[in-house]
């Protein structure tokens, strides 16, 4: 039964003296899905990131990755794991080849393997002509990149990536979502943390929202927005200062109202009735715009507009 | 016994830490170089040029050259920089600027084997160094009798000393700016260790303090080696290092882990 899934924990526990970054999640990883984790920062996501990468002891709790427990089998669990950090960690001192190469030497991988790898990995992350560059001249993307062919150099089962394309260019995130998906087409199974949700629902078949330390939501991309908003969004402007008396007004004609400092929103499945029901009341708006209900609006719900830092 | 110290053992994986500084330094060549011309640049302006200023020393009863005198105490020094170098602003750089420890942490290999690796690599460089420091010493005459061959593990004793307390010290350094603040130990005990002189030249009060300098520790270390005069204080000596050096690793390698593995 147990084989079944990469990666179960339950309960898990992260406290850092008086303060817990993380107060008791539960989840499991299929093999071969990908899985993300969102939330806003101080969430404790990267926090169970750790302990799942098998760095960190969780303070209590249970987990165990790939049937093995973590206490007591860390190296044979990060001998399986490929890890992409938050912020690169790439050694800058060394090329670009040599980062690949020196890596799975940590893995007790044997040279000539890893001459034949790096070749294939630097193919894969479009690298092959700075093969013999210094990591330090490489532009963000192409550090990005390396640092993903990295992690990949002992073929992991299970590849753990934070926040992998926080800071690139929209070329860049297209690219590395064509590599992720293929990757998991090859079976590899994938976690991520992300704080694009256009990037979660492109990538992750199901996914946590963690904020404070819990998980508030769990679900498929497309569950979460059907469970926690309306199908569609309206979006009003009236080109007034002040938003806020119009709640009153139009609360009869959504599930739900937000009265933002620029716009209201509407929650409501359609979109273009409700525009038609407020034109006959009188309601004229000097912008309305319809859309479907995106994770975004999930998150923002669940996790709220105040900025966390 | 300074395996033991670690928290863990760390195992054979540590090994890999040695290849990458290997890795590392091959492409940086001229500073492995510039560690073997340290010695002569040392034993040639200090011990050539001040030897016709300063006349012979009595020493235990024997009147030695004072470039005999000093080329242990420059062995000592030469110990304590590499050894601080290499631990504090490499290790430094590593942890802290690129992180590539957080890195290492993420393959098979944990905080124990990264500190032992480190420790590895600082004796390798410690036992190449202090050979052609040695052999520039006998090349030059500065060896006070044929046992000078025992100062070979005593400077590596140095060095290993002196990298375990830099590796601990690194781990409360926050930014470049903090390096001044290595440089503020590392100066006074360049000058108040009885390196270049006498410790019977200070008053007595001073004498005791600097006896708990590593540095003089080992320059009286080497000395006594270097002249051939052996006395049970040294054996003193050489626990004093030893348990500094155990000290330092075991302080590093919880260090380690509360900035890595939290």
């Amino acid at each position: 039964m147990a084989s079944d899934y990469v990666l179960e924990a339950h309960d898990l526990v992260k406290r850092f003296g008086e303060f817990s970054a993380v107060k008791g999640v539960s989840f499991s990883i299929e093999r071969g899905e990908s899985f993300g984790f969102l939330g806003p920062n101080g969430a404790g996501k990267t926090s169970t990131m750790r302990m799942i990468s098998a760095v960190s002891q969780p303070s209590s709790g249970t987990l165990s990755i790939f049937s093995l427990d973590p206490r007591t089998q860390g190296p044979e669990i990060r001998g399986r794991l490929g890890v992409v950090p938050q912020e690169d960690t790439l050694e800058l001192e060394l090329s670009v080849r040599h980062n690949l190469e020196m890596f799975g030497r940590y893995f007790d991988l044997p040279r000539k393997v890893l001459r034949e790898r790096a070749t294939e990995l630097l193919e894969f992350a479009q690298l092959s002509e700075r093969a013999n560059d210094k990591v330090e001249n490489l532009s963000g993307g192409m550090k990005r990149r390396l640092t993903i062919a990295r992690a990949l150099i002992n073929r992991p089962e299970l590849l753990i990536l934070d926040e992998p394309t926080t800071g690139l260019d929209p070329q860049a995130r297209h690219l590395l979502w064509e590599r992720l998906y293929r990757l998991k087409r090859e079976g590899v199974t994938q976690i991520i943390t992300t704080h694009y949700m256009d990037e979660a629902e492109q990538l992750c078949d199901r996914l946590v929202v963690m904020d404070h330390g819990t998980i508030v939501a769990h679900g498929a991309p497309r569950e979460l927005i059907v469970q926690h908003s309306t199908r569609e969004v309206v979006e009003l402007r009236f080109g007034t200062d002040s938003h806020e008396d119009r709640h009153l007004q139009l609360a009869p004609y959504a599930q739900r109202v937000e009265v933002l400092p620029d716009r209201v929103l509407l929650y409501v499945n359609e979109g273009d009735d409700t525009l038609r029901q407020l034109h006959a009341i009188g309601v004229v708006p000097t912008s309305a715009l319809v859309r479907r209900s995106s994770l975004e609006d999930v998150f923002l719900r669940l996790t709220g507009r105040t900025l966390v830092d | 016994m300074l395996l033991r110290a670690l928290p863990r053992f760390g195992s054979r994986r540590s090994l890999h830490v040695f290849e990458r500084n290997f890795m590392v330094y091959r492409s940086q060549w001229i500073m492995l170089v510039s560690g073997f011309f340290e010695p002569l640049f040392y034993l040639l302006s200090i011990g050539i040029g001040l030897n016709h200023l300063v006349g012979p020393l009595p020493v235990n009863g024997r009147l030695v050259s004072y470039a005999a005198f000093v080329a242990p105490g420059m062995l000592a020094t030469s110990a304590m920089n590499g050894a601080v170098i290499d631990s504090i602003f490499n290790t430094f750089f590593r942890l802290k600027i690129s992180h590539a420890y957080e890195a290492v942490l993420s393959t098979p290999l944990d905080v124990a084997d990264v500190a032992l690796g480190e420790v590895w690599w600082a004796l390798t460089r410690a036992t190449a160094y202090a050979a052609s420091f040695i052999i520039c010493m006998v090349l030059l005459g500065d060896a006070g009798s044929s046992w000078v061959v025992l100062c070979w593990p005593a400077a590596i004793l140095t060095s290993l000393t002196f990298s375990c307390l830099g590796l601990a010290a690194c781990t409360y350094l926050r930014s470049w700016q903090d390096f001044d603040t290595v440089a503020l130990v590392q100066l006074p005990l360049f000058l108040f260790s009885a390196t270049f002189f006498p410790i019977s030249l200070y008053p007595h009060w001073l004498g005791a303090l600097v006896a708990f300098s590593p540095l003089y520790q080992s320059a009286a270390l080497l000395r006594g080696l270097s002249l051939g005069q052996f006395e049970w204080i040294m054996l003193m000596r050489v626990a004093y290092l030893v348990a500094l050096a155990i000290a330092g690793i075991t302080l590093a390698a919880r260090r380690f882990q509360r900035i890595l593995a939290p």
